[in-house]
């Protein structure tokens, strides 16, 4: 399978990337060489084997609900563009 | 033509837990903005999710009440999309191996009921809570961002398409809604947002098998308001038709002011959410010895009581419906009979007099002050003859404002019934004698002229005198 420009623009767009002619030229055809080594994967029969969920043989962590030490708001809004009363002030959205 | 309408919800519940899903900060609403935050819901660098034991109970609980199979492997999973109220661009969710699955709920309207199905259940996160800068979304520049509410651990109910009508969707949310709240996992109240409902909503010519497409409304923060938003939407959409237009697959959003639903933006584009396994959470493996256990944990629920009421009380249908439609009012009425025995009194009392000042003072009955004892003791009060049914609606609204109990109440303002044949001769014969007209009619054999008599006596008495005797007395003396 060969993707094409536009779905290099539509996936640039999904993660809010401006790319250049050149750099969409290049990401084109990267994906591309990635997608050929998934040919390749795909080669291999699965038929009786389950999607693997987890990389490692782990499962059920789970914690206690039990409260702990929150951030103090200083240092929450700390990285905040922009504060206003206590909250992350932010562009308009819609 | 004639169309079939066609719905199915989608249900938020926020989980009453102590603590967020995926993190130690407190679960709590109304504090002030960004104070139960930490590095992992404000996704800093370098921070791993941990799943909270309690959330998950909980959901398997929800899954539990509403017939669901419990899933014996469930993993989560990464919804990718960008907006402020995500602090890691992506939210925590269940894609195709939720926790609970082909559940249902039986329904009722109209006096007919109907299995509504519950497609699945699954856990997540909640995001955090916009304000916008200005009058209206649409006027402001800025919006202010409180991520307290990032974290909380939802649980998303899918029904199937299942409901033909706005009063079937109704009557869903409001079961749901009950079947919920008696397991105890959520506050489900839809005006703090603990409950949100969503509605897809389609119409198809009578007899099609295909469904029409469907525009999923938001914004519904009231029974009434799902009711009306889906009704005004199947307008719409016939109208829509019938112009020789075509429904576009949309979110749209319902104005509880304007009366209408509004387009939000076009679905097609917007949802790609590039689900892929989140590899910071390890999957989950639930045995049925931990299913097992917590079904034996759930308590007795609203269709099951329903039924128990109607058939060891011999209360109505439609009464034993309201009693057991809130977790709160059943409870009440469970202990006020346990302490006096009159199911029918108790109900009717439950239904009539608390429920209406619930209503006008808008408290919940967990909040009211008034307790099974205290209702108990009145009810007692009225059967003994201390007090009249009338004077008992008075000490009832104290005891409702006040708190305190009835005998005190009635000491306090003398309200006792006055069953003494020599307390009342005077006034009786005293309005005998000022209405001579009514005791013409009533001795010519219009028996119904005692009724304005008895008033004027209750009148005279501010209602202490005991009716029985007063009719007794009144009917002895006009012979």
């Amino acid at each position: 399978m060969k993707i094409e420009l536009k779905d290099v623009e539509y996936v640039a767009n999904l993660a809010r990337l401006e790319l250049s002619e050149p750099e969409k030229e290049e990401q084109l055809e990267k994906l591309n060489r990635i997608l050929d080594y998934m040919e390749i994967l795909a080669k291999v029969d699965t038929k009786d084997t389950a999607p693997l969920a987890h990389v490692l043989p782990i499962h059920n962590v789970l914690r206690k609900d039990e409260v702990h030490q929150t951030l103090e708001t200083e240092k929450t809004l700390q990285n905040a563009p922009e504060e206003s009363q206590g909250m992350f002030r932010v562009p308009k959205i819609v | 033509m004639n169309y079939e309408v066609v719905i199915g919800l989608e249900v938020h519940v926020e989980l009453k837990t102590n603590t967020k899903i995926f993190c130690s900060c407190p679960n709590e609403f109304g504090m002030a903005p960004n104070t139960n935050v930490c590095p992992r819901c404000l996704g800093l660098p370098g921070t791993l999710p941990v799943l909270n034991e309690k959330a998950l109970e909980y959901a398997v609980l929800a899954g539990l009440a509403l017939n669901c199979d419990i899933a014996e492997f469930s993993k989560f999973d990464r919804k990718n999309y960008f907006y402020p109220d995500l602090t890691k661009a992506y939210q925590i969710s269940q894609f195709d191996l939720p926790v609970c699955e082909h559940g249902y709920l039986d329904i009722e309207t109209d006096g007919k009921s109907k299995r509504v199905g519950v497609t699945r259940i699954h856990l997540e996160e909640d995001a955090g809570k916009l304000v916008h800068e200005g009058d209206t979304i649409s006027l402001s520049n800025a919006s202010l961002v409180d991520y307290n509410r990032a974290g909380v651990p939802l649980i998303e109910i899918v029904s199937e398409p299942d409901m033909r009508s706005a009063d079937e969707a109704r009557a869903y949310l409001e079961k749901l809604k009950a079947y919920i709240e008696y397991t105890g996992v959520s506050d489900v109240k839809m005006e703090q947002g603990s409950l949100r409902c969503d509605a897809n909503v389609s119409i198809r010519p009578f007899g099609q098998e295909e469904f029409g497409t469907r525009a999923e409304v938001k914004n519904l923060n009231s029974f009434k308001a799902v009711q009306k938003a889906i009704e005004y939407e199947v307008e719409r959409q016939i109208e829509l038709i019938e112009d020789g237009g075509r429904v576009v697959q949309e979110t749209r959003t319902w104005d509880d002011n304007q009366g209408m639903t509004f387009s939000l933006r076009g679905k097609e584009e917007a949802n790609d959410y590039r689900y892929f396994p989140d590899p910071d959470l390890t999957p989950l493996i639930i045995s049925k010895d931990y299913v097992e256990a917590l079904r034996n944990t759930l308590p007795e629920l609203p269709d099951v009581k329903k039924e128990r009421i109607i058939n060891d009380f011999g209360l109505q249908e439609y009464d034993a419906g309201v009693i057991t439609s809130s977790r709160g009012l059943a409870l009440f009425f469970d202990k006020t009979v346990e302490l006096y025995n009159e199911p029918k009194k108790v109900c009717n009392w439950l239904m009539v007099e608390f429920c209406r000042l619930l209503n006008t003072e808008s408290t919940e009955i967990e909040d009211s002050l008034v307790s099974p004892e205290n209702l108990a003791q009145l009810l007692r009060l009225v059967e003994e003859g201390a007090i009249s049914g009338k004077i008992a609606k008075t000490v009832f609204e104290d005891m409702f404002h006040t708190g305190k109990d009835p005998e005190s109440i009635v000491k306090e303002k003398g309200l006792v019934q006055i069953s003494d044949e020599g307390a009342l001769d005077s006034i009786i014969d005293q309005v005998i004698a000022q209405n001579p007209k009514s005791v013409e009619d009533f001795k010519s054999g219009k028996k119904q002229a005692i009724g304005f008599l008895v008033g004027q006596i209750m009148k005279e008495t501010k209602g202490q005198a005991n009716p029985g005797l007063v009719n007794k007395m009144l009917t002895e003396k006009m012979s």
